[in-house]
């Protein structure tokens, strides 16, 4: 054994350590994976919601995958005020128009990015939400403004089935 | 060990114990050698035993009538609160057990850096306590999610959430834990199955945290290396059996105090209201248990720095044997360490008042003096103190003070030479 040269059990060895972790691997993975998202969870996938009821300056929350979603009919001045803040002044800048569909229908997951708590409607210090859990204030657009989360709030995929009809996901 | 000498009496018990010595380990646990200086902050050991075993014993019959699921766990605790036959004293001995539990615990780690129980020839007895201590952490979260109360709810959300900071993959694991988009019955279920798994791995590092006490034998209140059996040791039966019984019977009357009289103070009214995923309380609190981490998480601004700086809080304690550079351990010793002491235990008690106030204003500016100073105290205090220090004269055993009154190693010296 005092020779460098690799010889035939080196082989097995190694062929041997091979396979085990392949094998293990393979056995621990239906192990791990039985923990994620099932197909019942993914089925729920998307949600209708009729908006008809809806006036200007109302925001309705509906639950789709276990999370709120905010829909929101802006007003003129809030659509104004969303789009009259300066890029630079965003912590994850992000035009307000490349958040909406239609201007005056914002939808968005109602979940703050920081830590998973709802923010409160019409609260805050720029007239958006506010997050009571650890203090991040969003614009009337659902961007970050102050505070501790990262990101805006997330805006999921949703289409307009018909004019007082929304469909999530 | 040095008890593998002893050998039974009775002709069974000596075929029975060749074959499982199990009276051998009997033997070496009543007459395993103690130092007879150990104060009654040395009882917080048996009082943790006797926790770990209240809990076991109360979650086993809870979970024989609690249900995990979403639509029925709330109601289950109800259930077991108003119908069950002494449901409700079950239950809140289990949920103020949790609090007991956390109380001798940080008693029991407080004591360990008073007398410098961690250093060496102990580390390991002290990384497996920190073990022990990550785990209770675990188990007492996951288990206050089970009534599925509104702070079980969110407490879950924003715990779980920490983990999204996670460049990259952090999201994936995040939904990897909820089974889910966001926390739901399959959450409530796997946090049922660890809760209970949890508290018997808790068992076994017990019996790894004794197993490696034994070897060294007890750290004392002087902190010095004793011969053991010596005039300095006495059996830990019947000496210490019965001053941790006292000690036990002391501790029980606080934890019968919260129990019949105060059951619900350490809870928070949010939680008898269902779980509602639309709404988040106004002011979410851990337990107070956890607030001194909390507040170290809520007073950096950035979310991945403040999830490491709370990991890190507790995981530096893994460190401290090395990060301790002073030979001497007891702090009876080291004048300026007892102070710092002091310093850190005021700095932990106000981090936890300030993680259960709102985090901002003054108590924002205070959460942060008082991180700064945690991660100071560990990492430049404690190192630095170690050669700076100038520390009192060791007395050469325990009995030598004890019994000529002369305190410290120079007078015992002189007082050895004067008998000579």
């Amino acid at each position: 054994m005092s020779e460098k040269k690799t010889n035939r059990r080196d082989f097995l060895f190694t062929a041997t350590y091979a396979v085990g972790a392949v094998g293990v691997g393979a056995t621990v993975w239906p192990m791990i994976d039985q923990m994620n998202p099932d197909a019942s969870v993914k089925a729920l996938a998307s949600t209708e919601v009729d908006v008809s009821s809806l006036t200007p300056g109302k925001t309705i929350t509906v639950l789709w995958r276990g999370k709120p979603v905010f829909i929101r009919r802006r007003t003129q001045e809030e659509i104004a005020e969303a789009n009259s803040v300066k890029m630079e002044e965003l912590k994850d800048p992000e035009k307000d128009e490349d958040r909406v569909k239609d201007p005056e229908w914002l939808v968005m997951l109602g979940v703050c990015t920081h830590l998973g708590c709802v923010p409160l409607n019409d609260k805050g210090d720029y007239n958006g939400w506010f997050c009571p859990c650890h203090g991040s204030h969003y614009d009337t657009s659902g961007r970050i403004r102050k505070g501790p989360a990262p990101t805006n709030m997330e805006v999921p995929k949703y289409e307009f089935v018909n004019e007082s009809t929304i469909k999530i996901g | 060990m040095s008890d593998q000498e002893y050998i039974p009496k009775s002709k069974f018990g000596k075929w029975f114990n060749d074959r499982l010595p199990l009276l051998s380990l009997a033997s070496h646990l009543t007459d395993y050698p103690t130092p007879k200086n150990l104060n009654y902050w040395w009882t917080f050991g048996g009082i943790l035993t006797f926790c770990l075993i209240t809990q076991i014993v109360t979650g086993l019959t809870l979970a024989m009538h609690y249900i995990a699921h979403a639509d029925m766990a709330f109601e289950s605790v109800e259930h077991i609160m108003r119908d069950v036959n002494y449901g409700w004293l079950i239950r809140y001995i289990h949920a103020n057990g949790a609090s007991m539990f956390f109380l001798a615990v940080y008693i029991h780690i407080f004591r360990s850096l008073f007398y410098g129980s961690y250093k060496s020839p102990r580390e390991i007895i002290w990384i497996l306590g920190i073990i022990i201590y990550l785990l209770m952490m675990a188990a007492a979260f996951m288990g206050y999610v089970l009534p599925w109360g509104q702070m079980s709810f969110w407490g879950a959300t924003v715990i779980t959430n920490l983990f999204s900071a996670i460049p990259l993959v952090g999201e994936g694991i995040v939904e990897w834990l909820w089974g889910g988009y966001s926390v739901d019955n399959p959450t409530l279920t796997r946090f049922f199955t660890l809760h209970y798994l949890i508290p018997f791995l808790i068992l076994g590092l017990v019996v790894l945290h004794i197993w490696a006490l034994h070897v060294p034998g007890n750290n004392n209140p002087v902190g010095i290396d004793i011969k053991k059996p010596s005039k300095d040791t006495v059996p830990f039966h019947p000496y210490i059996v019965i001053k941790d019984g006292f000690a036990l019977l002391m501790f029980m009357i606080v934890f019968a105090f919260f129990v019949f009289y105060t059951p619900n103070i350490l809870g928070h009214a949010d939680n008898y209201i269902e779980a509602n995923p639309l709404v988040t309380p106004a002011h979410i609190v851990p337990e107070w248990y956890l607030l001194p981490f909390y507040a170290i998480l809520r007073s950096v601004p950035d979310k991945l720095l403040g999830v490491i700086a709370m990991l890190s809080a507790i995981l530096i304690l893994a460190a401290l044997p090395w990060l301790d550079t002073s030979k001497i351990r007891s702090a009876v010793f080291r004048p300026l360490y007892k102070q710092f002491y002091w310093i850190l235990v005021a700095d932990v008690l106000i981090l936890g008042y300030v993680g259960a106030m709102p985090a901002e204003g003054l108590y924002l500016l205070i959460a942060r003096v008082a991180t700064a100073y945690y991660f100071l105290h560990f990492l430049v205090v404690l190192p630095v103190l170690g050669f700076k220090e100038k520390t009192l004269p060791v007395p050469l055993s325990i009995t030598e003070p004890v019994l000529g009154g002369s305190p410290n190693l120079v007078m015992a010296k002189s007082k050895e030479s004067m008998k000579q």
